[in-house]
């Protein structure tokens, strides 16, 4: 367990939080969402690792072959314990979640494959969500492009919680994806309920948790999901290393994603086999050092524990919803309680653009917030707004900081007025 | 602070009271410009009239304060001017926009426009305050 949380501790970890912009502003970063900053236990164990024991994975059989191995291998086993998984090698290092949503995307539809759960065609359905990330999004219309198959999705309610109609999951779906945390209403998603439909009629489920692994202790054996894919760079880590977490029989049952060095057993100039997971999905030399910055990362993490984080940033939304809300004409969109959300708030202000509200914050008080869509512009069409102001916390944010932003806010209309 | 530069008077006006807002008809051509790193979007008519004047210039669409200001004051300039005259002002404020605030805006030739000096500062914001032009620019080249 870890000691008392402590956020003025928290911050002396993380250099930026430190530093002024220009004109003396003090910096207040709400983008944590969009990506988080880094501990100088990151920074540090990637800057000795370049320096004192790089040289490639796996391959490489002197000293600091040993060592990045030893080192890499690792993190992956950091990782693992981090999320609860049954086996370290479930844990496939991808560069982003990106890429590992494009790598289950990928294995459907593969003619080379003939397990079941991953044939797709005409008539087979795909299942995700309207509060999807474009990277959730996007990799399905391809894959419905190149198959024939049908791309299905559950709605969002006014409320910004999942509409988990009848009829969305059918007997003809294959596979349900949906965000674990939206990163635009903060809405965390009902996984069991969603698991429970999607197991019934024999579908998979994969899980896009990059807004909730960094923010809330997560058990993926007891989440009810197949697949998960996060990121690194959300949580503290680097940005160049994601995850996809599998069950080891489905991952064994998957076709390989891109072929290159080190994912193969055997090569033959007309045919290969393949490596073991989950060396199979890593294909090329890998994010080395990103992966240990991401080890380092998860235990900076552990020392911090991730309770003590979900508190303070469940303490912080609570402070944010009742402030913002007492901001004249602001709308919050998305969930305006506590319950089933997680420090993710977006908002729109009459007669007020985003860009306009994120210049003015931005230029005038330091403070980062994102502007626009999110990646999630079928959200915001739902909503009949073309963008939204997001503000997003972590664990080393204040609430004075979150003064800071209605301050600022308050400003921001006086502009306009 | 370098926004305050950025949101003069003249845009905020421009932005709370827009002018020659909303599609009319007849028209010459119409396009449709988004700028999909914010979003925005404008759609935007040309009706030429007789000695190549320039009879109306009406849009509608959705965007920020540069944006829709944007729009506003180009609707004020174009309308009533010739094809060229009005094409020669697209182009200094085009000059003017991508200058990184290191460009003298010839205010002769700009009028209001000129107002818009200060978002040549913000790479980020020039493709809002160009929007409309690019997109008069475009219908201009498809009713000829």
């Amino acid at each position: 367990m870890s000691a008392v949380f402590d956020v003025e501790r928290v911050r002396k970890d993380f250099p930026v939080l430190s530093r002024e912009l220009s004109g003396g502003r003090p910096l207040v970063y709400l983008d944590s969402g969009n990506s988080s900053q880094k501990p100088t236990q990151v920074i540090e164990t990637m800057r000795d690792h370049f320096a004192m024991h790089y040289s490639n994975v796996g391959r490489a059989h002197h000293a600091l072959g040993t060592e990045s191995t030893d080192a890499y291998e690792a993190a992956r086993d950091k990782v693992a314990a981090f999320v609860g998984a049954p086996s370290r090698d479930e844990i496939i290092f991808t560069k982003n979640a990106s890429e590992a949503l494009n790598l289950v995307a990928y294995s459907f539809g593969n003619r080379t494959n003939d397990d079941p759960r991953f044939t797709l065609g005409p008539g087979d359905e795909i299942v995700i969500s309207e509060m999807e990330h474009h990277s959730n999004i996007v990799p399905w219309q391809m894959l419905v492009q190149r198959t024939g198959a049908t791309l299905k999705w559950f709605g969002v309610t006014d409320e910004g919680r999942l509409d988990l109609a009848d009829g969305v999951i059918t007997e003809r779906t294959k596979i349900v994806s949906v965000a674990h945390q939206s990163n635009v209403l903060g809405t965390v998603n009902p996984v069991a309920e969603v698991a429970r439909r999607a197991h019934e009629v024999g579908a998979l489920v994969l899980l896009d948790a990059s807004q909730s692994v960094p923010h809330h202790p997560v058990d993926l054996a007891a989440l009810g999901a197949d697949l998960v894919a996060f990121t690194g760079h959300k949580m503290l880590g680097p940005s160049g290393i994601g995850v996809l977490w599998g069950r080891t029989e489905l991952l064994e049952a998957m076709p390989p994603f891109l072929g290159g060095g080190e994912m193969i057993e055997a090569v033959w100039m007309d045919r290969s086999t393949y490596a073991p997971v989950p060396h199979k999905f890593e294909a090329g030399t890998p994010p080395i050092v990103e992966a240990i910055g991401l080890g380092a990362a998860v235990d900076y993490l552990n020392g911090v524990g991730m309770q003590a984080i979900e508190e303070h940033e469940r303490a912080l939304t609570a402070y944010a919803l009742e402030a913002l809300g007492e901001v004249p004409t602001l709308r919050i969109i998305g969930p305006k309680g506590l319950d089933g959300r997680g420090g993710t708030l977006s908002f729109t202000m009459e007669g007020i653009h985003p860009h306009d509200v994120g210049q003015i914050l931005d230029d005038q008080f330091g403070v980062a917030v994102r502007v626009g869509h999110h990646c999630a512009r079928p959200l915001h069409l739902r909503f009949g707004i073309p963008a939204t102001t997001r503000a997003s916390f972590y664990l080393y944010n204040t609430t004075g900081e979150i003064d800071a932003l209605v301050k600022g806010l308050h400003h921001v209309q006086k502009v306009f007025a | 602070m370098i926004a305050e530069s950025m949101y003069q008077e003249l845009i905020l006006e421009h932005y709370k009271h827009p002018q020659g807002r909303g599609l009319r008809e007849p028209y010459d051509a119409e396009v449709h410009h988004v700028n999909p790193t914010c979003g925005d979007e404008i759609t935007l008519r040309v009706k030429l009239g007789d000695g190549g004047k320039i009879e109306d210039v009406s849009y509608d669409g959705q965007g920020c304060s540069i944006s829709q200001a944007a729009a506003s004051v180009l609707h004020e300039l174009a309308t009533g001017s010739t094809v060229e005259e009005s094409l020669s002002v697209v182009d200094e404020f085009t000059r003017l926009m991508q200058g990184r605030g290191q460009v003298e805006a010839d205010e002769d030739v700009l009028g209001d426009a000129v107002a818009f000096a200060g978002v040549a500062k913000f790479p980020a914001r020039v493709k809002c305050a160009l929007l409309s032009w690019m997109a008069y620019k475009d219908a201009v080249v498809r009713s000829a």
